[in-house]
């Protein structure tokens, strides 16, 4: 068998766990093709960056993988119509996002025939070249398929001083539920080797390694086969621990090489991709289809058949959910693994690019166990497999100290979920370091605006001066109103002027509570008053 | 059917990990209460009736102070009381103490160490110091008489045990006549007699040649505190919390090692002087408060350099404590003054981070 | 005794001569407080704590004028760091805290008298006598100064909505209370 011939690579990452895996609900089904449904809202933002723009209207009619979205800056991606139909609106829908909120979204009525726009396979991709390939990865609308979502033709621009010597497939699906890398390694191990070997050509990497985790021995075996006539290609089991499927801690147990924080793997010379999106890549690079479908694990204790489905995106979750017979006693919905996924407020939202699971929990696996005080066991320290000292940056987190809890490598931290799975006092350890990045993020954002009001503000102040100082320069020039000069000296700052009215106007609103006497208040004054500067009095004297 | 469960509004949104590894901090305290099991039977074999009022009187006071405190503080007092880190507080503490001691004594230990040691620092997790052993430094200080008078083996079963209202007597009235006559009443410990006959220009040789030998050790048939008796119960239950994950090897491991290191570093100079490796570790409550004591989540280090290092400051604490110090037993000093610097340390011994030449340091192979 | 008195006393002569001297030869040309206080306010220049703009108040907290809570802004967060800065008890703020907005005009209404335009602190608006005006969101800063110069009332003001680009994860503690009553009600539906 497969798995005595393939040595088993161990965990060379610190810490890390053994959770309960739960694969074998699904990872005896077969890929099945789910049915287009008849209305599918397709979000524009499916990745990383910034969303895409619609290029289509309501009553516009599209092909099958026609562009209805056009990337929007560098790191973005376009998306494409994944059936043919007529598009009835783009308005905002429920994205598959922890906040709920909603999203631009094409709304897509399929028109049953599901023809494909003009495609361009160029099985002979070597005549495209690396850049020509790289262009037609961007155009296919790829994103890394491992459920991050940042587009791929980034990664596979790493720059003229960046060598890339290896590329790691990654099939390490470390994360509990999750098998539909497994049954696509399984079922199209030659298309998804293809697709990698596009992908060593492109970056010009000598070596492929397929990393696989040891549990998926049917992977293995079906990988080892299909290597065969790929010099280049060499397969290897490493050890089942999660979470060997994130990206720096896979490139370590495979290659040794440690990529330092803050850099890409194409530091250390090695560029890191899903399994799914290798046959992606074989798909858009040798069909020549775009990206508008993907296959994803539908599993839990709550669904009543947890199958692996290849779906069309845009395709509302409630509707795949009762492709799989429909749910009973739903509890939380996660969109992802149960590490690292989000869940969702509830099925309405579509299934995107980054879906690699829907996994429906029942009520009682939602936790109601007591949050305790941290008892500083020292659990979630052995357990990091970034090394942080998880206890401290909650400790750090929870009081908002935002600058000492950068001191303790926050930024470092990859969000796995290991210290919060460990933790005896249920503390929800991740949850308070999103909350204090997202806190440290808007801080610089509003920084970032800061800066700029103050430019702004800086500029206005020097011209105001330098119009007055021309404005007298005029006026000495004539010396004619040697007595209005010097009333005009005495006017005050126009902005001095309105801080007292407004201050004013605060005080007038604490004395009366009604709206519409004070807005004739407002209007009086405005009237009476008039502002403060001659620049001003001019305009409101032409008016 | 779907479509109405779908409308719902409340699916739990928290953040993820959407799973966990189902531990909780009532099982990491049931399972040191487990640990701790075999040295309390065996110590109120050996001691008696009175091990058991005196465990009965800690356990009794120490929770009610959890649950008066936690009622002032306005927290919920049920699942605090329930989570079992009171129970090991007070078990630790009336283990820790002679088995005569009165109840009075007991009571005011485990009310200290849980209201002051714990609850005023701000209750589960927030003490810097371990609430048993700063009740029981607390206690030596108060009361050096009471907590430096070890009764003499009385096992139960035996023609010599005290009855039922004898032990009745030893806790509560004070009792010394029926169970102590004057001349047996007590027996020093090992390290104790040492200690004393150390300053009679007595060699170590001659001084454990008056019946000591280090099977009895072993086995828990010397005088002392209830912890200290038995050496095989005590690594018996650290045997356990260490299968159980609950404690690493780091700290008593260290802690062992730094006594070890220092016996025999001066037993070697001058043996007659320095009794060996094997006394000092089997002896007193070294081993106990390795496996129990010093491995307290709360007031020990989390970073793995940090364990060793306090480990081993804990074990060369103590033998300095044993050998120069006031007190025959340094164990509960040791931990306290360590405990002190337990955010030093950890702060410190912080791990290198993945991919950074150190903790909040640069990244790896950068120049500079 | 004397020599002891006239050394301490020459001594300290000396060290006062030499710290009057440096006093003088390194005295700071621009007071690095007033920055450092200006850098913790929000920039958004509205004037509310009286004095007409954010440069303006920082000056005057530095001067020891202005109280340190009259930034609504800011908001709390902004008292508290000013007084971390100063190092003083943080008062509570002066005023309401509102969520962050920008201006809008009505573009139908606006008759094009370019009043708001002179009123905006940061230039956000544009346009040109009796021709409309509009507002760069991204510029505009909130402070409603442009509201009361306008003759017809045709600004508004709208909160800045929450996006899928702007949204933030809550503080724990606050998501644990609403999971607590939501596993509550879970278990009296159940039961």
């Amino acid at each position: 068998m497969a798995e005595q011939h393939t040595p088993i690579l161990p965990a060379f990452f610190p810490g890390g766990i053994e959770p309960e895996e739960h694969k074998e609900l699904t990872s005896e089904s077969p890929i099945r093709r789910l049915p287009v449904p008849d209305v599918l809202h397709v979000p524009l933002k499916q990745h990383i960056g910034n969303p895409a723009q619609a290029l289509v209207k309501a009553g516009d009619h599209v092909r099958k993988g026609d562009v209805i979205g056009k990337p929007e800056g560098f790191v973005s991606a376009p998306v494409h119509a994944p059936t043919s139909g007529t598009v009835t609106a783009i308005e905002d829908y429920p994205a598959p996002h922890p906040s709920g909120l909603n999203g631009p979204t094409v709304h897509l009525e399929a028109d049953g025939r599901d023809e494909w726009t003009e495609l361009d396979p160029r099985p002979d991709f070597h005549k495209l070249g690396p850049a020509g390939i790289r262009g037609r990865i961007r155009q296919a609308g790829l994103v890394g398929m491992g459920g991050a979502g940042f587009p791929t033709f980034v990664k596979l621009n790493p720059g003229p001083d960046r060598a890339v010597d290896t590329i790691i497939l990654n099939g390490g699906e470390s994360e509990p539920y999750l098998t539909c890398d497994d049954r696509l390694m399984r079922e199209r191990p030659k298309e998804i080797l293809h697709g990698a070997s596009i992908i060593g050509y492109t970056v010009g990497a000598k070596r492929i390694v397929v990393a696989i985790e040891a549990n998926k021995w049917q992977a293995i075996s079906a990988m080892l086969g299909a290597s065969v006539g790929w010099p280049q290609i060499e397969v290897v089991a490493v050890e089942n621990r999660y979470p060997m499927g994130a990206e720096k801690q896979l490139i370590l147990s495979v290659t040794g090489r440690e990529v330092p924080s803050g850099r890409l793997p194409a530091d250390v010379g090695v560029l890191n991709q899903n399994v799914g999106t290798a046959y992606a890549t074989y798909r858009a690079i040798v069909l020549g289809e775009p990206l508008i479908e993907r296959v994803v694990t539908v599993s839990g204790e709550a669904i009543r058949e947890p199958a692996n489905l290849e779906v069309r995106f845009g395709t509302p979750i409630e509707t795949i959910a009762a492709a799989c017979g429909g749910y009973a006693d739903l509890g939380r919905l996660i969109m992802g693994g149960p590490f690292v996924g989000s869940a969702l407020h509830n099925t309405d939202p579509p299934m995107v690019k980054e879906t690699n699971g829907l996994i429906f929990h029942a009520r009682s696996q939602v936790p109601n166990e007591p949050v305790m005080p941290c008892i500083r066991c020292g659990a979630c320290v052995e357990a990091c497999p970034v090394s942080l000292v998880p206890n401290e940056m909650y400790h750090l987190a929870r009081n908002k100290e935002f600058e000492r809890v950068q001191d303790y490598d926050l930024f470092d931290c990859i969000e796995c979920g290991c210290c919060a799975w460990v933790c005896p006092s249920n503390l929800p350890l991740v949850h308070y370091y999103r909350y204090a990045k997202s806190e440290i993020q808007a801080k610089e954002r509003q920084k970032e605006v800061a800066d700029i009001a103050r430019r702004r503000t800086e500029a206005r102040d020097a011209r105001l001066r330098r119009e007055k100082e021309e404005k007298e320069a005029k006026r000495r020039a004539k010396k004619k109103q040697t007595d209005a000069a010097k009333a005009e000296s005495d006017t005050t700052d126009p902005r001095e002027e309105a801080a007292r009215k407004a201050a004013d106007k605060r005080r007038r609103m604490r004395g009366k509570s009604p709206q519409s006497s004070d807005d004739g208040n407002d209007a009086e004054e405005g009237d009476a008053e008039g502002p403060g500067t001659a620049a001003t009095s001019d305009e409101s004297n032409q008016r | 059917m779907a479509q109405a469960q779908s409308r719902t509004p409340s699916l739990a949104v928290p953040s993820s990990p959407h799973d966990h590894g189902g531990g909780s901090v009532s099982s990491v305290m049931t399972a040191v209460i487990i640990g701790l099991a075999p040295v309390s039977l065996y110590s109120v074999y050996l001691f008696g009736w009175p091990v058991l009022f005196l465990l009965v009187v800690t356990l009794a006071a120490g929770l009610a102070t959890e649950a008066v405190m936690l009622r002032l503080m306005d927290r919920p007092v049920r699942p605090h009381l329930l989570d079992g880190s009171a129970t090991v507080t007070c078990l630790l503490l009336g283990l820790s103490l002679p088995a005569t001691t009165p109840w009075w004594i007991a009571a005011l230990g485990a009310v200290f160490g849980i209201g002051v040691g714990k609850q005023l620092y701000g209750g589960l997790g927030a003490n810097p110091f371990n609430p048993a052993m700063i009740a029981r430094v607390m206690l030596l200080i108060s009361f050096p008489k009471e907590l430096s008078t070890w009764p003499a083996i009385k096992p139960l079963f035996s023609g010599q045990a005290l009855s039922f209202s004898e032990g009745l007597g030893v806790t509560f009235a004070g009792d010394k006549t029926p169970a102590l006559p004057p001349d047996a009443a007590s027996a020093a410990t090992p390290l104790g007699h040492l200690k004393t006959e150390l300053t009679m220009n007595l060699t170590v040789e001659e001084i454990l040649g008056q019946g000591y030998s280090h099977t009895q050790a072993l086995f828990g048939s010397l005088s002392g505190s209830a912890g200290e008796t038995s050496a095989v119960l005590v690594l018996l239950g650290g045997l356990y919390l260490w299968w159980r994950g609950v404690i690493g090897w780091r700290i008593p491991g260290s802690m062992i090692a730094g006594t070890a290191a220092m016996a025999l570093v001066f037993n070697i100079y001058d043996p007659s002087a320095f009794p060996g490796v094997a006394f000092h570790l089997l002896n007193g409550s070294l081993l106990f408060g390795a496996f129990f004591i010093a491995t307290d989540m709360v007031t020990s280090p989390t970073t793995p350099r940090g364990q060793l290092v306090y480990g081993a400051g804990c074990g060369v604490l103590t033998y300095i404590i044993r050998t120069w110090g006031g007190y025959p037993e340094g164990v509960s000093f040791a931990v306290v003054l360590m405990n002190a610097g337990v955010p030093l340390i950890d702060h410190y011994t912080r791990p290198r981070v993945f991919g950074k030449e150190q903790a909040g340091g640069p990244p790896v192979g950068s120049e500079e | 005794m004397w020599a002891a008195i006239l050394i301490l006393g020459g001594l300290s002569l000396a060290i006062g001569l030499f710290l009057a001297f440096a006093s003088r030869k390194l005295a700071v040309e621009k007071d690095p407080l007033v920055e450092e206080i200006d850098a913790r306010l929000p920039q958004t220049q509205c004037a509310q704590c009286g004095y007409p703009g954010c440069n303006p108040y920082a000056e005057a907290i530095a001067r020891g004028e202005a109280e340190i809570n009259r930034c609504p802004p800011g908001g709390q967060e902004t008292v508290e760091s000013l007084a971390e800065l100063l190092g003083v008890e943080p008062p509570s703020l002066e005023g309401e805290e509102r969520p962050p907005s920008v201006a809008i005009i009505e573009e139908d209404k606006c008759i094009g008298c370019t009043l708001c335009i002179q009123a905006c602190p940061v230039d956000a608006i544009v346009g040109a006598p009796k021709q409309m005006h509009t507002v760069i969101e991204d510029a505009c800063t909130g402070c409603e100064l442009c509201l009361e110069p306008c003759p017809v009332d045709c600004i508004y003001m709208e909160p800045i909505p929450e996006t899928l680009e702007n949204w933030r994860w809550r503080h724990p503690e606050k998501q644990e209370a609403i999971r607590d009553e939501a596993s509550q009600k879970v278990v009296t539906a159940g039961g």
